[in-house]
């Protein structure tokens, strides 16, 4: 089976062999960030253009079908369109901290991006409280958000990243102690840690009842902090124009807009590695045939098909049910999902013990 | 270190990607101004009035709840990490915790902060 350990293995010995120590690291510093640089950017198109087919599909149309064959070049076209549009100057915004949101959500989502283990080799930032660090740079994209809204002076923005800035940090709880279910199953934060624990069975499985009902807090968690499906009060088209970023406009709507999309991906991408085995392959205990079929696939292929099942899971969400209200929302958080993360993880502890 | 490292190296790709498309987009895209153009986009009327000002009081409420059970959850972890080597005697002192947490959601509850007025 290949895994990209063969690949980074020989650049890095064809590095050293050629430079200095330090003069090696750097290259291979500079080559991390234009990987994670390229994956973030060509993950962002092929999200765009795959809600927009599914979307489509669901709704018995045929989605975008003129640039390129099937409208696969649509969103490179979107994205050039959108760079060709104009940064619109706002007068009665605070001029600062309107540039600064925009940014600050995208950073916090790259910086996310950087700890998923895509492979036993692709994994850049793997610290021993990964899933510490997951949850507390993925949670600094809220300051961005309540940023935009206040800055741009306008009751539609002020009005959603109030909303938002609720919602998002309400359902972060969730998200936090569903995985920490996962933690006490696994005994360890390092995410790589976390997958190796995993070869033997996925924790879904290992976990029973406990785990199962952690999953499913966590998609909805989840999916509720990407902002989306019917969770989207934050920008209710209807009600609010577009939400925290109605001022916004070229390059910086861009910004939240790539944001979205690889949020969602990174929650399917966070739920597939605590939850589905991350890039560890379907074992069954005692099918030693079928371990050795499922092992021929490689790694990055399991990775991917996971976490694109449940951005699946996601986009059927989104386009199935219609837009709670804010306080059905909030209830939904406070007085069903936390107390019963909070019991799930009591059960998890019995169960380990 | 090399995961520090390694962090900074992503931090710094996330700023140049920021800095990158921002220069692409002021070399491409067009740049002229109109008063119309500058006003905030909210029903085509000329805007009434400031939205910095007082808002409602519920998400405040909620903002405090969360500071409560964010904090909490940043104290189990350590926890979590070492459920095994605690033990039984380790889960009972995090059932006190959490229970004195739970009344706290309770009284909250019961107070009516949790209703959206």
């Amino acid at each position: 089976m290949f895994d990209f350990s063969i690949v980074t293995a020989w650049i890095d010995h064809f590095l050293r062999t050629y430079l200095d120590e330090g003069w090696a690291l750097l290259v291979e510093f500079v080559l991390v960030g234009l990987v994670i640089l390229t994956v973030y950017a060509v993950l962002a198109l092929l999200l765009i253009y795959i809600e927009r087919k599914i979307c489509a599909f669901f709704q018995c149309r045929i989605g975008p079908n003129r640039v390129g064959p099937w409208g696969v070049f649509q969103s490179v076209a979107d994205m050039v369109k959108i760079l060709l549009k104009e940064i619109i100057k706002i007068d009665r915004a605070d001029p600062l901290l309107f540039r600064i949101a925009s940014f600050l959500v995208i950073i916090a989502s790259i910086c996310t991006f950087g700890a998923i283990p895509f492979d036993p080799a692709l994994h850049a930032v793997n610290f021993n409280m990964g899933v510490f660090y997951l949850l507390a740079v993925s949670s600094l994209g809220v300051i961005g958000i309540l940023l935009a809204g206040w800055s741009s002076n306008n009751k539609y923005t002020m009005i959603g990243a109030m909303r938002s800035g609720a919602q998002l940090i309400s359902y972060e709880l969730s998200c936090g102690l569903s995985l920490m279910s996962i933690v006490v199953l696994a005994g360890s934060m390092q995410l790589s840690e976390i997958v190796n624990q995993q070869a033997e069975m996925w924790f879904i499985f290992k976990g029973h009842i406990p785990a199962c009902i952690a999953f499913l807090i966590y998609l909805i968690a989840g999916h509720a902090e990407t902002n989306r499906g019917p969770f989207d009060l934050p920008e209710a088209e209807s009600e609010l124009t577009a939400g925290y970023h109605t001022e916004y406009s070229g390059i910086q709507f861009g910004f939240f807009y790539l944001a979205e999309y690889l949020n969602m991906f990174i929650i399917a991408a966070i739920a597939s590695t605590m939850f589905l085995g991350g890039w560890m392959p379907l074992h069954i205990v005692g099918w030693e045939a079928f371990n050795g079929v499922m092992d021929m696939i490689p790694p990055v292929v399991w990775f991917f098909g996971k976490t694109f099942f449940c951005v699946f899971l996601a986009l059927w969400i989104r386009w199935s049910f219609p837009r709670l209200r804010i306080d059905q929302l909030l209830s939904l958080e406070w007085k069903v999902l936390m107390p019963l993360a909070l019991i799930n993880i009591l059960f998890m502890a019995l169960c380990v013990m | 270190m090399t995961n520090s490292a390694l962090f900074l190296v992503v931090l710094i790709t996330a700023i140049f990607m920021v800095i990158a498309a921002l220069v692409i987009a002021k070399l491409l895209a067009p740049n002229s101004s109109s008063p119309h153009k500058r006003d905030p986009y909210e029903c085509g009327i000329p805007t009434r009035g400031t939205s910095w000002i007082q808002f409602r009081v519920g998400y405040y409420l909620f903002a405090l709840l969360y500071l409560i059970f964010d904090v909490e959850t940043v104290l189990l972890f350590p926890w979590a990490v070492g459920m095994r080597d605690n033990g039984a005697q380790g889960l009972i002192c995090v059932l006190f915790f959490l229970i004195i947490l739970a009344l706290g959601l309770a009284y909250a509850w019961k107070k009516g902060a949790l209703k959206w007025k």
